[in-house]
């Protein structure tokens, strides 16, 4: 395929072509994408793209540029732009980040290599699957269990003290970009594994004093691709983007089932 | 079997797996290296009644978790149902052909036909 201009560099050539000025290099980075539809070719290749950023270009502006003008075909999934929908999950140079979380001066690179997440399977270029992240969040039952319904008349809503808040409120932060099951070793095998998102989330409701679920949410990841089956390889939590600690999450939860907490 | 009850019994079979071959390093110290494997030896350790107890006990500890680990290897190595189910019972079959192996090794031993 014919590379294409960026229309700035083309507009800095031209110029510097009249003035004779030095366009500065450290402006242009080169974006290494991942190219793969499963349903059109046999094999993934990789497409490079010249665009200018700025100090404060995320990955993600630099990627909607280069759709704009070089290559509107790249797939590539996005909504909030600003870490809070979980949807631009992607490996920046080998490491599963946000890609609107993501600047492209921190990453201290003028090549900069974009993939698909591992462990999900890939729907184009840069977009993943979520269905099994989201099925495995579904089991758990993310929600509070109480047979007591705030909303029913004469109760009073469910007061909880710092204290309590505390215990799972680092967890309620996830915001399901899948990262932390990009980057298990564990998903990277089994294909049955529960995974760090979901065995966090777990965490979350069953520390939360106002939930009643414990039982049947602690039953869920009682099996052979449950819990157990984390290796402790603190992965998940270097790379989520909210502060989220899944590794945490998950001893906290073997904790329960090995009779050390209740 | 909850899987929780299955990783109690591996970490507890670790520990004391480790305790108690820790004691049977002990005791293989206050003779010689060469002299703790002679064939008298070995024989005259089975017939002492505590020493293959303990023998018998680290067989034990070792087979299970061993071979659970192997499961839990395994499984994370491949999936599906019956080949799930396969692992299971096939390591449950060698655990207790191990243990039956060693086990018949020292009453063998105990009833003067070695
Ligand atoms: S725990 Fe963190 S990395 Fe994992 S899905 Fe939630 S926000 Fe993303
Ligand atoms: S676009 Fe929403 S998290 Fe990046």
């Amino acid at each position: 395929m014919e590379q294409k201009i960026h229309p700035k560099i083309k507009e800095y050539q031209e110029k510097q072509e009249e003035s004779k000025v030095e366009v500065p290099k450290a402006n242009l980075v080169t974006l290494k994408i991942k190219k793969y539809n499963p349903n059109k070719d046999s094999s993934s290749s990789y497409q490079n793209y010249q665009v200018p950023v700025e100090k404060w270009t995320t990955v993600l502006d630099a990627l909607l540029d280069v759709k704009q003008n070089l290559d509107h075909s790249i797939g590539v999934r996005y909504s909030c732009r600003q870490a809070a929908c979980g949807s631009c999950g992607m490996k920046i140079n080998g490491k599963p980040k946000l890609a609107c979380f993501t600047k492209i001066s921190e990453l201290d690179s003028t090549e900069i290599t974009l993939e698909p997440m591992d462990n999900f399977p890939i729907t184009r270029d840069l977009v993943v699957d979520f269905s099994r992240l989201f099925a495995n969040h579904k089991k758990i039952m993310p929600y509070i269990m109480n047979n007591e319904s705030e909303i029913s008349n004469g109760t009073k809503e469910f007061l909880q003290d710092p204290k309590h808040v505390e215990e799972y409120i680092q967890f309620a932060g996830c915001i399901k970009c899948g990262l932390c099951n990009s980057a298990c070793p564990t998903m990277a095998m089994d294909s049955s594994f529960v995974g760090p998102q979901a065995l966090a989330q777990a965490y979350r409701y069953v520390a939360d004093n106002r939930d009643k679920g414990k039982d049947n949410r602690l039953k869920v990841i009682d099996e052979s691709h449950g819990i157990w089956r984390c290796h402790f390889a603190g992965s998940c939590s270097q790379v989520c983007p909210k502060g989220v600690d899944p590794a945490m999450g998950i001893q906290l939860l073997r904790g329960y089932l090995l009779g050390f907490r209740d | 079997m909850r899987e929780s009850i299955v990783m109690k019994i591996h970490y507890g079979t670790a520990l004391g797996a480790v305790a108690l071959v820790a004691i049977h390093i002990l005791m293989r110290l206050t003779v010689d290296f060469h002299e703790s494997l002679t064939y008298d030896a070995v024989v005259a350790n089975y017939q002492m009644l505590g020493y293959a107890l303990l023998l018998e006990l680290i067989l034990i500890l070792i087979s299970v978790h061993g071979f659970n680990g192997l499961r839990v290897i395994l499984l994370e190595l491949r999936q599906g149902s019956g080949y799930e189910k396969g692992v299971t019972y096939g390591c449950i079959a060698g655990m207790v052909v191990l243990i039956a192996y060693g086990t018949r090794t020292i009453i063998m031993t105990n009833m003067g036909m070695i």
